[in-house]
């Protein structure tokens, strides 16, 4: 027993070695790996699980891992598809050229930044310029925005999130954010946070507006589907799917899907807002 | 050679060479892998000093500002977070580890020890996402309420729950050290008309000094470990604390938090790796100790 | 030793307040922890059927179950096990029986002990750097299970070098006397002595396998996955990440509230059922043990 117990060590050690050389040679298989932004991860798993529903010879696995890491993934060919919450950075376009990688840019949908409270939080409204002042760390407390006399206990994304960068690029300017900021990993986690939290205050996606949180206007207006679509509220960006020219049949398919009718359709149900010029 | 090599020597078969030889293999290679981890981090560490971060900056600033255009790669402010949670779980977890070990080996009843001990190793088990979720659940909103304070994901909490954590493996190793004492020094003791607690304080704990350090440093070490428990309940601040109640980034929360999302070879990947390295020494440094602690304490 | 001018009756008060104290905190310590076993299954039982644990997650997660998790955490537990089993008991092996104090010896049995106190973090950071990256194996079921392996290599060995240990040094004798050679003294004799004590380490480290995150995240794991992993190339879901991203990344952190405590109640029965096997197989060990 213990001859073939020891055979059967030797055997499982040599398959291992051996994957290490066939791992090349493997064919990838169909499916298709979508990474990326974790804002746009509740637009890709409700996608895929209808797509699935219609097609089920496909498929698909959805992480979410952030921005960056999708589109490091995607130029990697570990991923066919990555959503990002941003455009190229110069640092990515180069690096997709010396892997000789074609990426092509689909806009799915438009994502504004809300920003929320807790719903007995008497503050109603900001000015872009006091968000900036509350971030950096100069405003400390809720009596100097006309609230209550309570220390604000901001709460950043973390910081490999695209929503973090665009938060850092149109709030911050480019500015460092206080240290003592607390940090989410996600959107989701955000808006538990600050439901559960008279002090806190945060900012997600319009898809993450529930019914626990406070959305505060900022320099007049609150953020929502239509101040989002016709461009008047300040904290709004575009949300993007890259694929690479020479990604997968499938994923061509589950891209065709998410940006027609069916995708679109599912936007609005999950908060988010059509491309400018898909109405 | 000794008289016994001299008696095998003419036996060696080839089997026996070659079983001979694949368990040097293993061994050689369990041991090789510690190797290859050090490598590994030091040389992904280097990255990051030789793409414009002085050593003076990653050890002395305070800054962690990893994704900015300008970055900045400070460990001052994590190692600090996790000195810092560490040292309180340990303050929280070594006198009630240190109690329950006692309460096991000299205070329990057979029976009762027959079943608290295995119920307490069991504990050691529970895996830390699970107690990372109680943190984050039941006692971060409970502390926020009852206390009133900014935020319930902060030092005390993160370090409450690495206690429960560490307090389970150091009560186990602290009875093995406990129970190993010899009954007889003990009943002499008693036969000079000491107490329970006077034996037990002056005679059973001296005895067991060497195994209740190493039980105690290897649960600090644990706690400065963890990560799941930190990065769920610490909140995630780069900054040095003011107060127990202040949020904290500790090393191994951020090198979870940010790892899978930097572009490889990046200076963020190596300053991460950088961060590995501080643990991994941290880590090494506490070993040590409780190798020569539980050795000072053997010679005395 | 004791001082003089402390009556009897201080001594017993001492003695009174300190074994109180010990047995307050300890007992507290205990209270604690079966209230926070019994709060997680009261949460969580509500929700386990036999739909919840052989179901795909649906609806972004706040219905269905988590058969893809199952799968993952059970592939790359028993994988690891691939890895450290042959490797850990053969280091054991050579520990115990071939090697003679020396340097050598030393230097390999603090490179274990210390690999133990090495935090999973940094594991996890290894296998990312050597499986995922550099061997290009992705994040894969196969990733994740030679770095859980190799996580998990040191309390394999440990565990097995500790039971060789404890077979008495007569069996040995015996068997060199009868004129067997080491190895088969080792293979005949010694090894199915200390086998069950081996596997009890084995038992403990498969658990230690289920309920890492950390290293799981960073080499193996999807957040969401339709179908079964098809190869060892797979990425995989598994039970503990499953929790944390419900909990911390997820998009309906609230609605999948029973979901989360669910599969923390899954995990926590699968971890401690693990370790009370390995603990009453130690038990029997010891009771049967006739030397």
């Amino acid at each position: 027993m213990l001859k073939s117990g020891l055979a059967l060590c030797l055997l499982l050690l040599i398959s291992a070695l051996g994957g290490e050389i066939w791992a090349e040679d493997l064919p990838r298989g169909e499916t298709v790996r979508i990474s990326g932004s974790t804002t746009l991860l509740p637009i890709t798993q409700k996608a895929a699980e209808e797509f699935l529903k219609l097609h089920p010879q496909e498929d698909l696995t959805v992480s979410g891992t952030g921005s960056g890491e999708g589109l490091k993934s995607l130029i990697d060919r570990v991923v066919d598809l990555a959503g990002s919450s941003r455009d190229l950075k110069a640092a990515e376009s180069r690096r997709a050229k010396e892997h000789a990688v074609m990426l092509v840019r689909h806009t799915v949908a438009r994502d504004g930044l809300a920003v929320i409270v807790h719903p007995q939080n008497p503050v109603g409204k900001l000015t872009l310029e006091q968000l900036k002042g509350i971030y950096l760390g100069t405003i400390k407390n809720w009596s100097e925005v006309g609230g209550d006399d309570r220390v604000i206990v901001p709460i950043n994304r973390d910081s490999s999130s695209g929503t973090f960068e665009m938060w850092i690029e149109i709030v911050l300017k480019g500015q460092r954010h206080r240290p003592d900021a607390q940090v989410q990993s996600s959107s989701g986690s955000v808006a538990y946070a600050v439901a559960g939290n008279r002090y806190a205050m945060g900012y997600v996606g319009l898809g993450f507006i529930g019914s626990g949180v406070k959305v505060l206007a900022i320099d007049g207006v609150k953020a929502s589907y239509e101040a989002v679509l016709r461009g008047t509220y300040p904290i709004a960006r575009d949300l993007y799917i890259f694929s690479r020219a020479d990604s997968s049949a499938g994923a061509g398919r589950f891209l065709q899907f998410l940006l027609g009718p069916q995708g679109r359709a599912l936007l609005g149900a999950e908060g988010f807002v059509p491309p400018a010029g898909a109405l | 050679m000794s008289p016994e090599a001299v008696l095998l020597k003419p036996k060696l078969s080839p089997t026996e060479h070659g079983a001979r030889l694949f368990f040097l293999a293993c061994a050689v290679v369990a041991l090789g892998q510690m190797f290859l981890i050090m490598l590994f981090l030091f040389k992904e560490s280097l990255g990051l000093f030789t793409s414009g971060t002085s050593l003076k900056e990653f050890f002395f600033s305070v800054n962690w500002y990893p994704t900015y255009d300008s970055p900045e790669f400070g460990s001052l402010a994590l190692v600090v977070g996790s000195l810092t949670v560490t040292f309180f779980s340990t303050v929280l977890a070594a006198p009630i580890g240190l109690s329950l070990a006692v309460f096991l080996a000299c205070l329990a009843g057979r029976t009762t020890r027959e079943w608290v001990k295995p119920a307490v190793e069991m504990m050691a088990g529970i895996p830390s996402v699970v107690l990372g979720f109680v943190g984050l659940v039941v006692v971060a909103p409970l502390m926020q309420d009852i206390l009133d304070i900014p935020t319930g994901l902060n030092v005390l909490n993160a370090s409450v729950i690495l206690a429960l954590m560490a307090v389970p493996s150091i009560a186990s190793l602290g009875e093995d050290a406990l129970s190993a004492v010899p009954g007889e020094i003990q009943d002499a003791s008693y036969a000079l008309g000491a107490t329970k607690w006077e034996t037990i304080w002056r005679i059973t704990v001296p005895a067991a000094m060497s195994g209740l350090s190493t039980a105690v440093i290897l649960g600090l070490g644990r706690a400065l470990g963890e990560t799941l428990v930190v990065l769920m309940v610490a909140g995630g601040a780069a900054q040095i604390p003011h107060s127990i109640f202040d949020s904290v980034r500790p090393l191994t929360a951020t090198l979870a938090a940010e790892m899978g999302e930097t572009a490889i070879d990046s200076p963020h990947y190596h300053a991460l790796f950088a961060l590995g390295t501080i643990l991994f020494l941290l880590t090494l440094a506490f070993n040590l100790l409780a190798y020569w602690l539980g050795r000072y304490w053997r010679r005395r | 030793m004791f001082l003089s001018g402390v009556t009897l009756a201080d001594r017993q008060k001492r003695e009174f307040l300190a074994l109180s104290l010990i047995k307050i905190l300890g007992l507290s310590f205990l209270f604690v922890m079966g209230t926070l076993v019994i709060y997680l299954i009261y949460q969580g039982a509500g929700i386990i059927s036999w739909d919840f644990l052989t179901q795909f997650p649906r609806d972004s997660m706040t219905a269905g179950g988590i058969w893809p998790a199952v799968v993952g955490t059970f592939g790359l537990a028993v994988g690891s096990m691939f890895v450290s089993l042959p490797l850990g008991f053969g280091a054991a092996v050579y520990l115990a029986e071939y090697a003679r104090p020396g340097p050598l010896l030393t230097v390999i049995r603090l490179g274990v002990n210390n690999l133990a106190g090495v935090p999973s973090v940094v594991f996890g950071l290894f296998g990312l750097a050597i499986f995922v990256g550099f061997l290009g194996f992705g994040r894969s079921l196969l990733s994740g299970c030679l770095t859980l392996g190799i996580l998990t290599l040191p309390t394999v060995t440990a565990a097995a070098e500790e039971a060789l240990r404890q077979t008495p040094a007569s069996f040995r004798e015996a068997a060199l006397a009868l004129g067997a050679n080491r190895w088969q003294a080792i293979r005949q004799v010694i090894l199915p002595a200390a086998l069950p004590g081996m596997l009890t380490g084995a038992i403990l480290a498969l658990g230690r396998a289920a309920g890492e995150t950390a290293p799981v995240i960073f080499t193996a794991s999807a957040a969401f996955t339709m179908a079964n992993p098809e190869s060892v190339f797979s990425e995989v879901m598994a039970l503990p990440t499953h929790i944390f991203n419900l909990a911390t990344n997820g998009t309906h952190i609230e609605a999948t509230r029973p979901q989360q405590f669910g599969t923390c109640l899954v995990l926590m029965v699968l971890v401690l059922g693990l370790s009370l096997i390995a603990i009453i197989l130690r038990a029997r060990l010891r009771k049967g043990r006739k030397w």
